[in-house]
């Protein structure tokens, strides 16, 4: 179930560039600066962690570019290998429909560049979740994904993971649509390499530590329930070696631009969606326990940001002296330590 | 299939939701069940039909449900619905006919696959030791042949003591799996043959026993017929639903193959094919996967392996909305009336170790039509011999060469095997591919 995430590289999608908004002030950030929810905050150069930088990290791509690419791939693996319900037409329609909804906000909002990564990323994942027999409610989930970047926002920041507030929304409004959690299978080699390909982007990402509680969290739920009931731990390993877990694990719940600033608010978010996910099977017998959990407890985020501020910048690698830019300046867990070519222009001081 | 997996499995004791346990040594041919799931929101009406072919007396059945049932949500139904249910959705053959390619009739048959076989019961009553066990009895009815008792319970163990005193013989280590569903809050249905019962009815084979229950559990359990199996059991699933296709939320459902070009001989032989078939395609998903063997509106078929059910069959198999929604303008409608539910056929071949956990299902909104249909192609043998002919009787042995290989990936037949069943030689050319005009002449 999961992933995606407009904008879930942390780095990139995140970042409003510091540099395209002016001295903002405490005013929550809204509409006037729809974040641009993708470029990678401009850094300074000079800054001294970036002086520590290592080199070929400076000439890494935009992690986005990684997303896009093991989003992709597992598309066409879901395509060729395990026949996902979903034909080509579809998919264009829904990459169509993300980049133009995309176009028209950036439009609307004057930004000042059009960004088609986090909008292709969000389009990805809804082509891996989100099944229909109609293009029309296709290009709505597009459509309805983008916007909610737009304009569900608090303090600056997206409220909802786009792409899990665009499935979750067409399923309460009644639309026929439906996500098959069972899709992937349990193929261990699978979950294996899902791992490792969502552990790039995460590491890429600066939000593993979401991830990892995340599947902590689960997984103790899982084996504890199971060591309640008496059964064997062939069924939480079963639960467990699920792609749609890891690709929710990995691509949609560490979304930076949605999850808390403070590593413990995001350790307790991690803990709550774990919760949340285990109660809707469990508890009310229900399906898609991932999705409906993260949407449900998204509005937390805000108030675990006020309650937990914390240090905005979470990393575990150092990154340390530039100055910390006034409260409310930017958004999002800025990049690690690459240097970002600065896409509009200026640059702008950063500091955890 | 049933005939299928009686051919292929030993004696055994256990199916789907539960299991069926002998009191004696029966041979009971068990391998194989049916299940009619009829679900719209938070309703259930589940029909057992299985194949339970041992003496009455040693029927017993046990099976976790999720509520204390009354006596108006149990019910014994009509096996003959099930199998033309069965029936309606099983994998067709289609034959086609060449036309004179010098100068152009469709025929399609159909050859069925098909489950059967009712299920079984015995009755006997429980005792008050039962309180002493901690197993308490919540209700206890005689519907049609069957004593049935709704059992809850403390403790598995006691529980296990009870069914064993009160002679369901229950294999070792189900106690295990008793706790889980007790932990879980279910409750046991059980049931046993009740003779006199049954020699009224006059029906010598035993009838399918269905319940009706609100919960929002939408699953099968299927565990406690794996405690003691000795090999891989099969289960066929016939979903009717209100708003489309019915698949497993914690397996992988996967269409069988479909539509492929098959050779000829396939027709005398097609239970084989099938079974070959099924096989294959079960092992290429590593024995985990549900199978998707059929979903269609009932309103209409095509082509139909058999009718549609009729509103009374479907009334009969629990479908409750009919009445309430007699089906809009353009909707499909059953026979007789009524909003046409959609039907899922799933086939799944499961043992412990791939199948940890039970089935849990969700409804989709996929409305789009599948069927396994297998296709057969008769070449025209006409002796014309106009430019057309000859190129017919060259595509001809590509054709061939295509069905074999096709053949040959879908079952894992071996490829000789299969060309020399074809009757055909190394180049797949045929004898009757270029029969002169007057070869024929004198022939019947």
């Amino acid at each position: 179930m999961t992933p995606s995430a407009a904008s879930a590289v942390p780095v990139s999608a995140a970042a409003p560039t510091a540099a395209s908004r002016p001295a903002r002030s405490r005013a929550p950030a809204t509409r006037d600066t729809p974040a641009p929810l993708q470029s990678p905050a401009p850094l300074d150069a000079s800054a001294p962690r970036e002086a520590k930088a290592p080199r070929l990290r400076r000439r890494m791509l935009d992690p986005r570019w990684y997303q896009i690419a093991v989003l992709a791939g597992l598309l066409a693996f879901g395509l060729a290998r395990l026949r996902f319900e979903i034909r080509l037409p579809q998919v264009a329609v829904t990459l169509a429909a993300a980049l133009l909804a995309q176009l028209a906000c950036t439009r609307l909002a004057r930004l000042p560049a059009f960004e088609p990564r986090s909008a292709l990323i969000s389009g990805l994942s809804l082509c891996l979740l989100l099944r229909t027999d109609h293009l029309a409610l296709a290009a709505l989930a597009a459509v309805i994904t983008i916007t909610s970047k737009f304009l569900l926002r608090v303090d600056g920041k997206h409220v909802f993971n786009p792409t899990n507030f665009g499935i979750v929304a067409l399923i309460a409004l009644g639309f026929p649509v439906w996500v098959s959690p069972g899709q992937w299978g349990n193929v261990a080699f699978f979950a294996f390499l899902m791992a490792c390909l969502g552990g790039l982007v995460v590491n890429r990402a600066a939000r593993g530590d979401v991830t990892l509680a995340f599947l902590g969290f689960y997984a103790a739920i899982l084996f504890g329930r199971a060591l309640w009931l008496g059964q064997r731990p062939a069924v939480p390993l079963h639960q467990l070696q699920s792609g749609a877990l890891l690709l929710f694990a990995f691509f949609m719940i560490s979304d930076p631009r949605t999850t808390p600033r403070s590593r413990t608010g995001r350790v307790l978010f991690a803990a709550l969606v774990a919760a949340g996910a285990a109660a809707v099977p469990f508890l009310l017998y229900r399906t898609n326990g991932l999705l409906w959990s993260l949407a449900a407890l998204s509005p937390l985020v805000p108030l675990l940001d006020r309650w937990l501020p914390g240090p905005r910048y979470e990393w575990s690698h150092p990154v340390a002296t530039a100055p910390k830019p006034p409260r409310g300046e930017t958004d999002e867990t800025p990049p690690p330590r690459r240097v970002a070519v600065p896409e509009r222009g200026a640059l702008a001081p950063f500091r955890p | 299939m049933l005939f299928l997996s009686a051919a292929l499995s030993p004696p055994s004791a256990h199916s789907f939701c539960g299991f069926y346990v002998a009191t004696g040594d029966a041979r009971l041919f068990n391998k194989s069940s049916q299940v009619v799931l009829v679900r719209d929101e938070d309703r259930t009406v589940l029909t057992m039909g299985s194949d339970f072919k041992g003496e009455p007396s040693e029927f017993a059945l046990v099976v976790p449900v999720p509520t204390v049932l009354e006596r108006d949500q149990i019910h014994v139904g009509d096996q003959k619905i099930v199998e033309h249910l069965d029936a309606y959705s099983a994998p067709r053959l289609v034959e086609y006919f060449d036309e004179n390619p010098c100068m152009m009739v469709k025929y399609e048959g159909k050859m069925l696959f098909r489950n059967a076989a009712p299920t079984a019961g015995i009755a006997e009553d429980a005792a008050t030791r039962a309180k002493a066990l901690g197993v308490t009895i919540e209700a206890r009815y005689t519907v049609g042949e069957y004593d049935i008792l709704i059992l809850s319970a403390k403790q598995s163990n006691g529980l296990e003591t009870w069914l064993n005193e009160n002679h369901y013989r229950i294999p070792p280590g189900a106690s295990r799996v008793l706790a889980t569903y007790l932990r879980q809050g279910m409750k046991f249905f059980v049931a046993k043959v009740n003779l006199k019962e049954q020699a009224k009815t006059g029906f010598k084979s035993l009838r399918p026993l269905q319940m009706a229950y609100e919960s929002p559990k939408f699953m099968l359990p299927i565990r406690l017929g794996m405690v003691n199996a000795d090999g891989p059991q099969e289960l066929f699933i016939y979903a009717l639903t209100r708003e489309g296709r019915v698949e497993t939320t914690n397996y992988r459902t996967v269409k069988i193959p479909s539509d492929a070009e098959i050779p000829e001989y396939v027709k005398d032989a097609f239970p084989d094919f099938y079974r070959a078939m099924f096989r294959t395609a079960a092992q290429k998903e590593n024995l985990e996967a549900v199978f998707l063997e059929y979903a269609w509106d009932m309103g209409w078929c095509d082509p139909c392996a058999s009718e549609p059910l009729t509103q009374d069959e479907l009334r009969e198999l629990g479908v409750f909305w009919l009445d309430d929604s007699p089906g809009a303008p353009g909707m499909p409608r059953v026979r007789g009336g009524g909003q046409a539910p959609f039907v899922t056929r799933l086939h799944v071949r499961y043992d412990a170790a791939h199948f940890p956990e039970d089935l849990v299902f969700q409804q989709t909104s996929d409305k789009s039509n599948f069927q396994g249909r297998y296709i057969l192609r008769h070449p025209w043998t006409g002796a014309d011999d106009c430019p057309a002919a000859l190129q017919y009787r060259a595509a001809l042995r590509e054709r061939r060469a295509k069905q074999a290989s096709t053949l040959a990936a879908l079952t894992g037949w071996d490829l000789a095997d299969i060309r020399s069943r074809m009757k055909v030689r190394d180049d797949w050319s045929s004898d009757g591919d270029a029969v002169k005009w007057y070869q024929k002449l004198w022939k019947k």
